[in-house]
Parts: C-alpha cells; structure tokens; sequence
C-alpha cells in the first residue's frame, strides 16, 4: 500500500516545518503590517505544531500561549494603536535588505554548520521503534527542578552533592523579581500624569 | 476515543470482510493504517457537529429561553411545534443571503477572520474529554492546551475588526481584545485550583479524581473552590463575550461592532464559534467542578460493578452514559449563560474592566491562596468527613485508565532516611537505572 509506506512522522514533520517557513517568508515579504502579524502568528502556531509532533505538549502550549497569544496582543496594543500611516503599510530599503540578508545569512550559516557538526543528529536513531516520548510528556520534573527539588538525581545521598543539584529556584526568583521590577516600571512610566491645580491660576 | 472507535471499526471491517473472504484477518490485519485514518475522521466529523448541530440547538434555546424570561413563547411554528426548526430556517436564510466585501476592506483576512475563530473554537473540542477516556486527542496538559487555544479565539474578531474598514468594526475588535486579554488572568488563577487539588494537569485525571458522590466534586471541596467556580462562570461568560460582558457587538452604540460588515455565511461562522467555545468553557467548569462525565450518585458501584474486567461492549456503554453526563452538565452551564444574558443589562465598558482588574482577580488570587493553604496543611474537605465514598478510588464507569492514588515519590531527604533505616534491616539497593524505569506518576505529591 502507497500511503501505509509513508513514514507519517516525516509527512508532519516537514509540512510543520513548511508551513513555519514559508509564513516567515510571508513576513518578510508582506509590507502591511496587520498582515505580518498574521503570517507572524502562523509561523509561530506551525512551530508549535513541530514541539506537538516531538511530544513535547506542554512546550507546544506554552509555545502558543506566550509567543502566539503574546505576539497578538504586541500587535493589538503595541502596534495598532500607536502605528502611523509610514508604519501600517511598510516599505524596506534595498540597503535594509543587504544588511539583513547578511546578518541573517550569517546566523543562519553558522547554525546549520554547527547543526551538522553533531554527529547523533545527521545520522537516523538505530533504535527508534523503542523510541517512547511517555517521558518527556510530563511536567512533574521540570515544574519540581523551578521550585528546587530536582526529581531525576535523588539519589545523592550527602548533602554536599545534593547541595549543587537543587534545582533552578534561584534563576527563577531572580527572573520573577526583574519581571516584577519591569512590571513596576511600565506602570510607573504609563501611568496618567495627574493635574497639580496652582493656588493662584 | 480514537482506540475504542478503531476496535469497533476493525470489528466492523471483520464482520463484513467476513462474508466475502475466508480469512478476514489477513485481508485487514491488526492495527489496520486506514482503520487509524477513518477512526481520525469520524473524530473529526463528530467534533465539527458538537460546534454545528450544537450552535442549531442552542440558538433555538437562546430563543424559546429568552422568549420565555421576555415572558414570550418564543418561536413556535416552524417544523411543527415549539419551533424546533427555527435555527435551521434562519440557516438557510443565512446561505441564500448576499455575500458582501466592503470597498475599504483587506479582502484576504476579511475573509479569513471567520474561519480562525471556528478553528481556534474547535480544536479547544479537540482536547476536551467527553467522557473517561473518549477525547480528540489526549493531551498530558490538556487544560493548558484549552486556555491556550481559546486565548487565540480572539485574533478572530480583532482580524474582522481591522479588516473590515470600518471604525464601528475597529472599536468594537479593541473592546474585545482589551476584555478577552484581562479576563485571561483571573480565569487562570481559578482554573489553579482544581489543578493543585488533583495534582494534574490532564482532565481526564482530573475528571476521574472527583468519581464517586458528588461530595467528592471539587466545587464541595472546600468554601474556597466554591466561590471559586462562581469567579470562573464569570470570566469564561467574559472571555466567550456573552453579556452583560458583550461590548464588543454592543448594538446601542456600535450598530453590530465587529461583525458589523459581515453577512451570510461568514457571519454565521463567527456565531458558531462563539457557541462552540461556550461550550467549551462550560464542560471546561463541568470537568473541573461538577465531577466531568460522572453522576452525582455513582450508580455502577452501587450496583457492585467496577474494576476492568467487563469486556469491551459494557466498558463503552459506560462510557456512553459519561458522555451523556458530561453534556447534561456542559448545557445545564450554557443554560445558565443565556438566562444571564436575558437578565442582566449590558455593562459599560470602565465597569467590564473594573469587574475584572478591582474585583475578579482579587478575589480569584485571595481565593486561590485560600484553597492552596487548605491543601498543604492537609485541611478535611467535606468528603473526608462524612463517611462517603472516598475520591480516587471509586469510578462510576468501567473503565479504569489512571492509577487512583499518585504514587509519592520520595524527595532526597526522604530516602536519606528511607536508606538508612534500611541499612540497619536490609541491604538498600535502590540503583540509578531501577529509580529510571520507576513508572512516572502526574504531579505525585511531594
């Protein structure tokens, strides 16, 4: 049978993977602005698609809450809002163009060599009908490790050794309070500046 | 669902391929490709009638209901009596009318702001158990996934809004953008609570915690998840932009708001979507407060039937009484929507906003504390005092899919202690791999 032969996971992958690109040429490509967020937000959704189809679903969430829900209300609040006439429907320079298409390119350059210096990942996985994502679907590990118990090394039994492996509570509190910080300072900064009545006028 | 749908599909192919061939298990072997193909369909075209024939039903209901608060009868006529077929005259009202594109509009999101929002509606479904076990696709976060993906509903209206080429349309996709994205933070600070009772973020496992008596549902849990869920019923009614929170379509001062330029069919989309994500949020509050596809009395155990062993006829025909249970109780919450509705005027803008920023999200992050305390000092809910049947232990149905008690995972100090009492009875031989292969448990208690 033709369709039994197909490798699926391949099929998915690679139509994930095209929908991702070829919305993020969209982007470039387009000059309205409401447009680019569109294809934005498509590029973004086919990328979570990809972490869906690796079973890493609570990635794959996040991936739609924060950069997909997040890139929208940046459109709503950030751009349709304050955007004037030169902004809503944008024309790029062509020296704009060299210089990203350079600077892009040469990301893009040294990813993909890096990309194939790997050797486990150029060459397909012997053992990958054992292959079981079940693991990798749960969150009890990492949710655990951001609140200071990591959940896979319980088995150092001296305190000195635990001691280095109790998790990333530190990184996250510090990232909290900046969060907290910036939040702050945006409510500060937007606040409506309140009218001071002189005595005398 | 995709597995039950599937064994009866190779039944099925079994029993037809039987009449022609001698030995159908050759001919459709296990684990058949196009068995797995046509079981995804059959999801696919069951999900897309809960968003369809559900919107037929409930706008008829939205009708006779509000008829009857109005004190009206509501439509009566067409297809005999109590007009049932109303919905379905007004559908082909709706496809025979002229399909217009404003001058000034962006022709290709106006035409694509009503399928996102029916899309964004739909895979909400996707993720939504209907009963234990029968569910689109079984995500380990599902109700992460649901909130997701009904923040995304929103991109509908703002894309129609904008690409409409109207100000009436702009204002009104502002309006909904700016009550959606504040809603979202108090209806996530509610949706905690049952997350941190069951220790899961999966609503099946969720839905199964609360089998047994309805004591055992999470809104009797404590005084803290009761007053949660009235939180929640609130922001789901204003992220689905049902009134009194419907500013964004207000017809006083907006003519239509964004849908202002719509006609036809695309119209219809955007409502369809709008009753498919009620829905949505109401079996969301059904399976997350009221116990899911279990009744109030677990009628099977009382019988003495439960446990596994009941082959695969009786396990569906359980289940099918818990997809029963399961929409009573989602269309019990969308009743309650409309008489809210039909009750309450419309409120202004400031007030949508001071509802939810001065007192949901308060509240919800008081009550959410509230609950979170009664949980780590192992406060007795209401269940645990009255010789009930106990949470966990019992399903009404079947089918048995999650481990009832999460098995608690010892944390380092805990098996410090594990192991040396150990050394002093038996040699403590507990090896890295062993630990590996140790079946995860879902959020096991710490």
């Amino acid at each position: 049978m033709l369709l039994a032969a197909i490798n699926w996971h391949s099929f998915f992958f690679l139509f994930f993977a095209l929908l991702a690109c070829g919305f993020a040429v969209g982007v470039l490509v387009s000059t309205n602005i409401v447009r680019m967020a569109f294809y934005l937000v498509m590029s973004l959704s086919a990328t979570a698609g990809l972490f869906f189809l690796a079973g890493a679903e609570f990635v794959g969430a996040m991936q739609l809450m924060i950069y997909v829900g997040g890139t929208m209300v940046l459109l709503i609040f950030g751009v349709m809002l304050t955007a004037r006439e030169r902004f809503i429907d944008m024309q790029t320079p062509g020296g704009q163009w060299v210089l990203a298409a350079a600077a892009g390119g040469l990301f893009f350059f040294i990813l993909v060599v890096n990309a194939f210096q790997v050797p486990d990942w150029s060459t397909p996985n012997p053992h990958q009908d054992q292959l079981s994502i079940a693991e990798s679907k749960t969150t009890t590990q990492i949710g655990a490790a951001f609140v200071g118990v990591r959940l896979d090394r319980p088995e150092a039994d001296n305190a000195t050794q635990r001691a280095g492996m109790s998790g990333y509570l530190l990184p996250f509190e510090i990232v909290s309070v900046h969060l907290l910080v910036v939040l702050i300072g945006a409510a500060y900064l937007a606040r409506a500046k309140r009218r001071v009545d002189q005595p005398g006028s | 669902m995709g597995k039950a749908i599937n064994q009866l599909l190779e039944a099925g192919y079994h029993w037809l391929a039987a009449w022609f061939v001698e030995n159908p298990q050759a001919l459709f072997p296990e684990s058949c490709w196009s068995g797995y193909v046509l079981a995804a369909l059959i999801q696919c075209a069951l999900l897309l009638n809960v968003v369809a024939v559900g919107a037929l039903l409930f706008i008829w209901m939205e009708r006779k209901i509000s008829g009857r608060i109005q004190d009206r009868l509501g439509p009566t006529r067409v297809g005999g009596r109590f007009g049932w077929l109303q919905t379905l005259a007004d559908g082909l009202k709706l496809i025979a009318k002229e399909d217009l594109i404003p001058q000034d509009a962006d022709a290709f999101l106006f035409r694509l702001a009503p399928y996102l929002g029916f899309a964004a509606s739909f895979m909400a479904l996707l993720a939504l158990p209907f009963s234990n076990g029968w569910v689109g696709w079984e995500v380990n976060v599902s109700l992460f996934f649901i909130l997701a993906v009904m923040g995304l509903e929103v991109f509908s209206p703002i894309l129609a809004g904008y690409a409409s080429g109207s100000k009436w349309a702009l204002f009104g996709a502002i309006r909904e953008a700016a009550q959606v994205v504040s809603y979202e933070v108090p209806m996530g600070m509610c949706v905690v609570v049952p997350v941190v009772l069951c220790g899961s973020m999966n609503l099946l496992t969720i839905g199964n915690a609360q089998a047994g008596l309805f004591t055992n549902w999470y809104i009797f849990h404590d005084p803290f998840t009761f007053c949660i869920f009235w939180i929640y019923f609130t922001c789901a009614i204003a992220s689905v932009n049902r009134a009194p929170f419907d500013l964004a379509e207000a017809e006083s001062e907006l003519v239509a708001g964004f849908h202002t330029e719509y006609s036809g069919l695309r119209w219809s989309f955007f409502f369809m979507a709008e009753y498919g994500s009620m829905f949505a949020v109401s079996g969301l509050a059904a399976i997350l407060f009221f116990g899911g596809w279990h009744g109030p009395f677990p009628i099977f155990y009382g019988l003495g039937v439960s446990g596994g062993d009941f082959g695969w006829w009786p396990m569906q025909l359980a289940n099918a009484a818990g997809c029963v249970n399961f929409i009573l109780k989602a269309v019990v919450g969308v009743t309650v929507m409309m008489w809210v509705r039909w009750t309450l005027p419309r409120l202004r803008i400031d007030q949508v906003i001071t509802t939810c920023l001065k007192y949901c999200t308060p509240l919800a992050a008081g009550l959410f504390l509230g609950a979170v305390i009664l949980k780590a000092v192992h406060f007795p809910s209401i269940n645990d005092l009255a010789p009930a049947v106990r949470p966990g232990e019992v399903r009404e149905s079947w089918v048995l899919l999650e481990a009832p008690a999460p098995v608690v995972e010892k944390g380092p100090v805990e098996k410090e202690h594990a192991q040396s009492e150990h050394a002093r009875n038996l040699p403590p031989i507990v090896s890295e791999k062993q630990l590996a292969a140790s079946p995860q448990t879902e959020g096991g208690s710490l």
